[in-house]
């Protein structure tokens, strides 16, 4: 009798810290039980899988936006990047006539030079990527829009539908890429050399330079890294969409700064697991797929998006603020 | 002594999960006494000043001001009453003026329209009782430290203070400004003024202290008059077991030439010449501002150098970034250990294996068993305190800190090590086994620069000294010659 109430007690206090150190992953199972009530088509496996394949996209890019974060940057030109590839790409194979066995590498390469330009201009400006990334975010843009003279972009081979529209066992493409991307990220966020100096560059830039990381060169590498991933969305959404236009991707870097905020890696820099991201990137994709259910009006869909932002940087600042004060108490002590 | 009593704690008690801060402190302040507190770190000093100041709420106990109880305190009360507080942090804006600085939070003049003139000759007037000369119009952010923790002292004295709480005030002072401020404590004492001093530096507690009071794993151990007591006792006292505060004798003597330094220049530092030998611990000596630490940075490529050479065994190499400096197996520890030396957030074994994570890795991916190794290996040999390396080193204090800083050193297998104010804010057991450990790496062979304001430790611990003044080399001092007046004449450039 006594031992079982110590094994309960034991396994109160082990659910206590999971639940603790997993608060996104609460959210989201707290979500997903609410909305199962109030919807029975929202615990349908296809269902599932339908609101997964909506944000893969977003969660891929997320990935790219991580790594930046990590290191205390921020990349606010992921949309606009995407809306210049998807456009770009578009031209490759309707006007051009490349075909996408080419055209997709080409513009993985063009996407890795947006980055490149964030990159450089942040190391030589010395400015927070912040502005810098708002700044390229609207020339991408902008650039997007010229080369696509009003047009909607069509006639694109059928091999290349796969991308979007295919399926690997039944699972979405998109799926399985946004599972790749984010397994091949997480490995590089923790087992790697290239992954410590990630954290290192966001934990104490400084000492980060002291202990001997070229922190110039790992900020341009890391804005790279967050163009070639916002570039393989690209190909994913313009096969999925299969038109090239300039409305494509825009506003991607909203949900992906939500997402990443929701699943715990910090603003700040220095913290952040893939798990949380993909947690956090799923929570948008079930509210989305909620409110489209309930036939939300898209206007309060946006309220609510930006509402959901603003909780979850304020979840960041809640965070930060108790692990002070923990920390506070343990050195004053 | 029948002094009035202007402060007095009643067993105060402050808990923190799973630990006791303070436990049923009671202690007793007099009018116009500098009252120093000693403690190792985690004694329970700064819990005590937060609950004085009322920037902690305690969970039980009185703090009594001129006779009047106080159950509960907080910041505005306790300014209301005429305590001020000087942080080890400066609570300083920047980007604003001294005088703006000096004058914060009072208004002077008109209460809508900021008077610039009549701020800045109110400024200037408190400024005026301390023997410097800093132009109040001058932004916070282009005085040096030292200068930065005179405005602070300013700060609180423009305010009518009756009790100012300084916790390690000397701490970024070099010698002949300690001086200057011990004037201004004399100063406000002679007003009336209860100084409530906090310090690591004994010799400091008995020149400046009328008694001492000591804490003790947040226990009060005793209050002591300063004359009545002496420097083993009190280390006794705080440490609670014997325990000498003695440089550690070297077995070996300094070998060849490890590094020479020719005609330096760069980083405010001019034309500097000097060798280090093997095994050999040089001091390099130096007021606030004399480039010691500007010297350490150009060694460690941190900052270019102009001109000059650096000569490894003989060969010239080119340092042109920490990476090579690592690469040619310097090693630098830096005097701001927060700042520059560690990631807090992250943990002990993240911290020590971070410089030869590339080492250890294949394939760029970390050796996992390898880092885990390495990291027990210094852990445990220089006696890192902790329950586990997966700490967050954030949670370490002051020593065990810089024991992680020094094991990161050691792991990347350095020649040639620059220690940069090695003790600062450390308490004495800690500074001991600093001490035996940098000891024990001349003993193996390794080259020590070791860069300090604290005197006795410079004299004790070095070989040889070098003196910087103005970023220029001052002269050089062997050891048959170490006296500390002649090394202070050459660095305030009265030689």
């Amino acid at each position: 009798m006594k031992n079982q109430s110590a094994f309960l007690s034991r396994l109160g206090s082990g659910i206590g810290s999971f639940t603790k150190k997993n608060v996104p992953l609460m959210i989201l199972i707290f979500l997903m039980i609410l909305f199962s009530f109030m919807s029975e088509n929202f615990l349908t496996s296809r269902n599932i899988i339908t609101l997964i394949r909506q944000v893969s996209f977003t969660g891929i890019s997320a990935v790219g936006l991580m790594f930046v974060m990590i290191s205390g940057g921020i990349d606010l030109s992921i949309g606009s990047q995407i809306v210049f590839t998807n456009v770009l790409l578009a031209i490759m194979m309707v006007d051009w006539k490349i075909p996408p066995g080419l055209a997709i590498p080409l513009i993985l390469v063009v996407g890795t030079g947006l980055g490149t330009i964030n990159g450089f201009l942040c190391i030589k400006l010395k400015i927070h990527p912040l502005i810098i990334t708002l700044g390229t975010s609207a020339i991408f843009k902008g650039f997007g829009y010229i080369i696509n003279r009003s047009r909607n972009i069509m006639g694109f081979p059928d091999s290349f539908r796969w991308f979007g529209q295919g399926y690997i066992w039944g699972i979405p493409v998109p799926i399985i890429v946004m599972v790749v991307v984010a397994l091949i990220g997480s490995f590089i966020l923790t087992r790697t050399y290239f992954g410590r100096k990630i954290f290192a560059l966001g934990g104490n830039e400084e000492a980060a330079r002291l202990a001997g990381v070229n922190v110039n060169k790992m900020k341009v590498y890391l804005f790279m890294i967050c163009g070639f991933i916002s570039a393989i969305t690209a190909v994913l959404l313009l096969s999925r969409v299969f038109a090239g236009q300039t409305i494509t991707g825009q506003g991607t870097e909203f949900d992906c700064l939500t997402a990443a905020l929701l699943g715990g890696v910090s603003f700040k820099g220095g913290e952040g697991t893939v798990f949380g991201l993909i947690t956090g990137i799923i929570i948008i994709g079930v509210l989305n797929n909620a409110m489209q259910l309930a036939s939300f009006p898209d206007f309060s869909q946006t309220v609510v998006k930006g509402s959901v932002l603003l909780i979850a940087v304020a979840f960041d600042v809640y965070q930060k603020n108790r692990k002070a004060k923990e920390t506070v108490a343990k050195v004053a002590a | 002594m029948d002094a009035k009593i202007v402060l007095s704690l009643e067993k105060v008690t402050k808990k923190y999960p799973g630990v006791l801060a303070l436990n049923n402190i009671s202690i007793d302040f007099l009018e116009g006494e500098v009252h120093a507190l000693l403690g190792e770190n985690g004694a329970g000093k700064s819990t005590l000043i937060k609950a004085v100041a009322g920037a902690i709420d305690v969970d039980a106990g009185i703090i009594k001001i001129n006779g009047q109880e106080y159950h509960e305190m907080t910041p505005s009360l306790s300014r209301s009453l005429g305590i001020e507080v000087i942080y080890q942090e400066f609570n300083l804006v920047p980007t604003l003026s001294c005088s703006e600085n000096i004058m914060m939070g009072e208004s002077v003049g008109s209460s809508i329209f900021f008077n610039s003139k009549l701020v800045d000759a109110k400024a200037s007037e408190v400024l005026k009782q301390f023997a410097v000369a800093i132009d109040p119009k001058k932004l916070v952010q282009e005085l040096s430290i030292a200068e930065q923790q005179i405005v602070e002292i300013a700060k609180a004295v423009s305010k009518n203070i009756k009790i100012l709480i300084m916790d390690e005030p000397s701490a970024p002072l070099s010698v002949a400004e300690v001086e200057i401020m011990f004037d201004i404590i004399k100063q406000l004492k002679q007003k009336g003024v209860t100084i409530i001093y906090i310090s690591h530096r004994l010799e400091e507690v008995f020149r400046i202290s009328d008694r001492v009071s000591v804490m003790r794993d947040g226990c009060y151990v005793t209050t002591k008059n300063t004359k009545d007591t002496n420097r083993q006792e009190l280390i006794k006292l705080m440490v609670g077991r014997e325990l000498k505060e003695s440089y550690p004798g070297r077995k070996n003597p300094p070998g060849d030439i490890a590094l020479e330094v020719k005609n330096l220049t760069g980083n405010g530092d001019k034309n500097i010449s000097f060798v280090v030998r093997k095994g050999e611990i040089l001091g390099i000596s130096g007021l606030v501002g004399a480039g010691r630490t500007e010297l350490a940075m150009l060694l460690f490529g941190a900052e270019p150098i102009q001109k000059g050479e650096i000569l490894l065994n003989g060969q010239p190499v080119i340092i042109k970034s920490p990476l090579d400096a690592i690469k040619y197996k310097i090693g630098l520890l830096t005097e701001d250990r927060k700042g520059q030396g560690l990631f807090l957030e992250m943990s002990i074994k993240w911290n020590i294996s971070f410089p030869i994570a590339g080492r250890i890795s294949k394939y760029g991916i970390v050796n996992t068993k390898k880092e885990d190794e390495i990291a027990r290996k210094y852990k445990e040999r220089i006696n890192i305190k902790t329950p586990s390396l997966l700490q967050q080193v954030i949670n370490l204090s002051g020593g065990n800190q810089q024991k992680v800083v020094l094991a990161k050193s050691l792991a990347a297998e350095s020649d040639i090590l620059i220690f940069d104010e090695p003790t600062r804010g450390i308490d004495v057991g800690a500074k001991q086994e600093i001490y035996q450990l940098m000891t024990d790496l001349a003993d193996n062979g390794i080259a020590i620069l070791m860069i300090s304001s604290d005197m006795e430790e410079l004299l004790g611990m070095s070989d040889r000294i070098i003196v910087l003044c103005e970023g220029k080399l001052a002269g050089e001092v062997k050891k048959d010659q170490f006296e500390q007046h002649y090394i202070l004449d050459l660095a305030s450039g009265t030689h």
